[in-house]
């Protein structure tokens, strides 16, 4: 059967070596660094200061309005100091270094209702809200303002996104073999609170175990479940959206538009502990591996467990490795320092051997790149109107449909930085945008 | 495990096996049953011609590196050999040797050095050549040599186009037999013979997805659909499509040059339309043109118009309404 799909895109060795290793817990760190900010939106405002005692799971900063979402203690013990410490994205942010003293105490019980699942949209959202829930898969928008569609776009079907179509990864194909309940269970909850009529579930051809697994837990709700074609990147919103849904997302518009949510496995899974237990989004599931890890693993980790420690645990880096990346080989941040926590959005903390830098050619007009873009975008053209500084020709080229996958620099035979160059081009043509010139 | 140490780029961190010379060496796997079904014909003076052309494309190349002060490792990229074969695959076979070695000068000094080298060449450098060779020695260009394989008067020799446009040959029977021109037993250029080791390379090429089917199929049905209406027309007078699909540099043309990556379209609308174009122009040349041949022209031209023809058709990016 030819499985469905989205058009065009590439196909990378998978390279999925953990998949058949069962999740285990990491030890809490003895002293954890928390962001305030592990979101797409606002810093939280800091509700501690130094020297004051916290609980595990304690709201320790506040939502700073709606494009914003409060973070929580992943343990318990006394914050040490609030300072910048190195982040993700390489720009250090106002973080909370927090002294564990092993005890794991909590505040109290928790508020569990004791039907979730009668429980109004809005209380859903506020809860779901209250534990700091973001978007899992990466993107780690607040999820309670991804669930509330705005007047006018109501919302016919949530997309869970089951796909985990970057490589090496295995982390959401775990959650799926080992919590399916949890996660279809989030997915209904997700359902209720976004006031949608059904759901869709997509996952790859490559986890169909996990197929039989989510089968076995479906309990007569209405869920849809697809095995869609193993090609990257299937996990991408609108790839997804073309895939299972067959609509198309407007140019610069959102899933919104086309009356559909796309909400990642194991966001599914926060929300339905953050709405059955009270339980805030203080640990998750990440993929330690690539082949500059000694033995790689699907871990349970806090969030703010420094990575250094996340790779000692597996075994540290092999001989030569010398690329550490948060998320996958295609999409994921190359980091400067291993003292980087875990955050909320860290799919995985995979290590590569120091490659030898090719030298780039001149483009040869192959047409890979136009044959593989996701988008229908042209990105070698797209580069060049870049790097010849041309932003309005850019912009109207399509240079901000651009979603960033990386398949034409994957596929060019000339090793042209194709992305770095369309990334280049989106960043002034936003900067002109919002007025400030070039940035 | 420090820090410092660590590298920093952007994504994707992983890249594709395939580069440019790879792609180069299989453009030459391709052409490999051509160059060989030509030795088979034309013996000695093939290998000559492919030899002192290769010389004069990488010795010019080799210049223009020098001049430019560029790395002569890009000598080796494979892109000055494909050129070098490509125009000695379009000379006649008796075509004295200094002419083509003129030919692979300008091929690579006119046709690509000139606009900047690899990739930035609007036109298809070995055509370059071949126009400026046909221009400069009309006599020697058109002056052909029977394969040793044919037994026939030297003399009067012509290629099958030839034969069909000035001699008549369809009116008095003695056109080239379809056989022949499928197998290359046919006066004509080094390359433009054997359509069976053409389309051996082609069929690679399409294999492996070097070349996209769309243009050699663009360029077939154009050239049949045109050709066809005048020969159902008039049987009488015109040759059928199978003769002109097979006979001259159609083939050559279609699979190995109108293909070049640099002077064709990008994106799959323009590639109709440009391969379309070359159909065209090469059936308006061969019936009403004052050449015989005219696929080496129609792809000129068409390689004009591939920047207007990109610019024309952008392709619908996703969500996007449809337009008209």
């Amino acid at each position: 059967m030819k499985r469905r799909t989205f058009r065009r895109g590439i196909h990378p060795p998978e390279r999925k070596a953990t998949a058949g290793r069962p999740v285990e817990r990491l030890p809490a760190p003895e002293k954890a660094f928390v962001p305030f900010l592990q979101h797409f939106g606002k810093p939280a405002i800091p509700l501690v200061k130094a020297g004051e005692r916290v609980f595990l799971g304690q709201k320790i900063g506040e939502a700073a309005g709606t494009f914003s979402s409060p973070v929580h203690s992943p343990v318990s013990g006394k914050v040490l100091a609030l300072d910048l410490h190195p982040f993700p994205s390489g720009t250090p942010v106002l973080t909370a270094a927090i002294e564990n003293d092993g005890l794991d105490t909590r505040a109290g019980d928790p508020e569990k209702p004791a039907d979730p699942f009668i429980l109004s949209s809005e209380t859903i959202l506020q809860k779901v809200r209250e534990a700091g829930v973001v978007g899992m898969g990466g993107a780690s928008f607040p999820t309670a303002v991804k669930l509330a569609p705005p007047p006018g776009k109501p919302v016919d079907t949530i997309i869970i996104n089951g796909c985990e179509c970057e490589p090496v990864q295995t982390g959401d194909h775990r959650l799926m073999l080992e919590s399916p309940e949890e996660i279809l269970k989030g997915a209904e909850l997700i359902r209720l609170a976004a006031r949608a009529g059904r759901i869709v579930f997509g996952l790859e051809e490559n986890k169909r175990d996990a197929l039989e697994s989510l089968r076995g837990s479906v309990d007569g709700r209405a869920v849809e479940l697809v095995l869609l074609r193993t090609k990257y990147p299937q996990g991408a919103e609108k790839m997804l959206i073309q895939a299972l849904l067959g609509r198309e997302v407007p140019r610069g518009g959102l899933p919104f538009d086309v009356g559909v949510v796309v909400q990642n496995v194991a966001t599914a899974k926060a929300v339905w502990e953050a709405v059955s237990e009270g339980r805030p989004l203080t640990e998750r599931v990440l993929t330690c591996g690539g082949p500059g890890i000694a033995d790689p693993k699907n871990l349970s980790v806090r969030i703010g467990t420094p990575i250094r420690q996340v790779i000692e645990f597996c075994g540290g880096l092999k001989e030569g490795a010398g690329l550490v990346v948060y998320g996958g080989p295609m999409m994921g941040l190359a980091q400067s320092s291993l003292d980087s926590p875990v955050i909320k959005s860290t799919t995985g903390v995979l290590a590569f051997p120091e490659g030898r830098p090719e030298a780039e050619r001149a483009c040869i007009r192959c047409a890979r790149c136009v044959d593989h873009c996701p988008m229908g975008l042209m990105p070698t053209r797209l580069a060049r109107l870049a790097r010849f500084a041309v932003f309005e020709e850019a912009e109207k080229w399509g240079t901000m449909d651009c979603i960033e996958c990386g398949c034409c620099q994957y596929i060019c035979p000339s090793r042209i930085p194709l992305l770095s160059w369309i990334r280049l081009g989106k960043n002034r043509i936003a900067a002109r945008k919002s007025g400030k010139g070039a940035a | 495990m420090t820090g410092p140490g660590l590298i920093i780029e952007s994504s994707p961190h992983w890249r594709d096996k395939d580069t440019v010379p790879r792609i180069m060496v299989r453009v030459l796997i391709a052409l490999s049953p051509a160059v060989l079904a030509s030795i088979y014909y034309f013996r000695w003076r093939a290998v000559l011609l492919y030899l002192v052309a290769a010389a004069a494309c990488l010795a010019t190349e080799a210049a223009f590196f020098w001049a430019r002060k560029k790395p002569i490792s890009s000598l080796f990229d494979g892109s000055a050999v494909i050129t070098a074969v490509l125009l000695a695959m379009c000379l006649p076979a008796n075509l004295p040797l200094e002419m083509a070695a003129i030919g692979g000068v300008v091929a690579i000094g006119i046709g690509k050095q000139v606009f900047g080298g690899l990739g930035h060449n609007i036109f298809n450098p070995a055509l370059v050549g071949r126009a400026f060779l046909a221009a400069a020695f009309p006599a020697a260009m058109t002056t052909w040599i029977p394969p040793t394989t044919l037994a026939v008067d030297t003399a009067t020799f012509a290629t099958p186009l030839a034969d069909l446009r000035f001699h008549d040959a369809l009116v008095h029977g003695t056109l080239a037999s379809l056989k022949n021109l499928f197998l290359g037993n046919v006066g004509g250029t080094l390359g433009g013979t054997s359509a069976l080791a053409l389309l051996i390379g082609g069929a690679y090429l399409l294999v492996r997805r070097a070349i996209d089917w769309r243009i050699p199929a663009g360029v077939v049905a154009s050239l049949s659909l045109f050709t066809g209406a005048f020969w159902l027309a008039a049987p009488d007078r015109h040759a059928s499509p199978l003769f002109h699909v097979l006979s001259g540099g159609l083939l050559l043309g279609a699979l190995f040059m109108a293909t070049d990556y640099v002077t064709s379209p990008l994106t799959s609308s323009a590639k109709w339309v440009y391969a379309l174009g070359i159909g065209l122009v090469s059936g308006l040349i061969r019936l009403f043109g004052g050449y015989p041949e005219g696929v080496m022209y129609a792809i000129l031209f068409m390689n004009m118009f591939v920047p207007l023809i990109e610019t024309l058709l952008r392709p619908r990016i996703l969500g996007e309404r449809r337009r008209r």
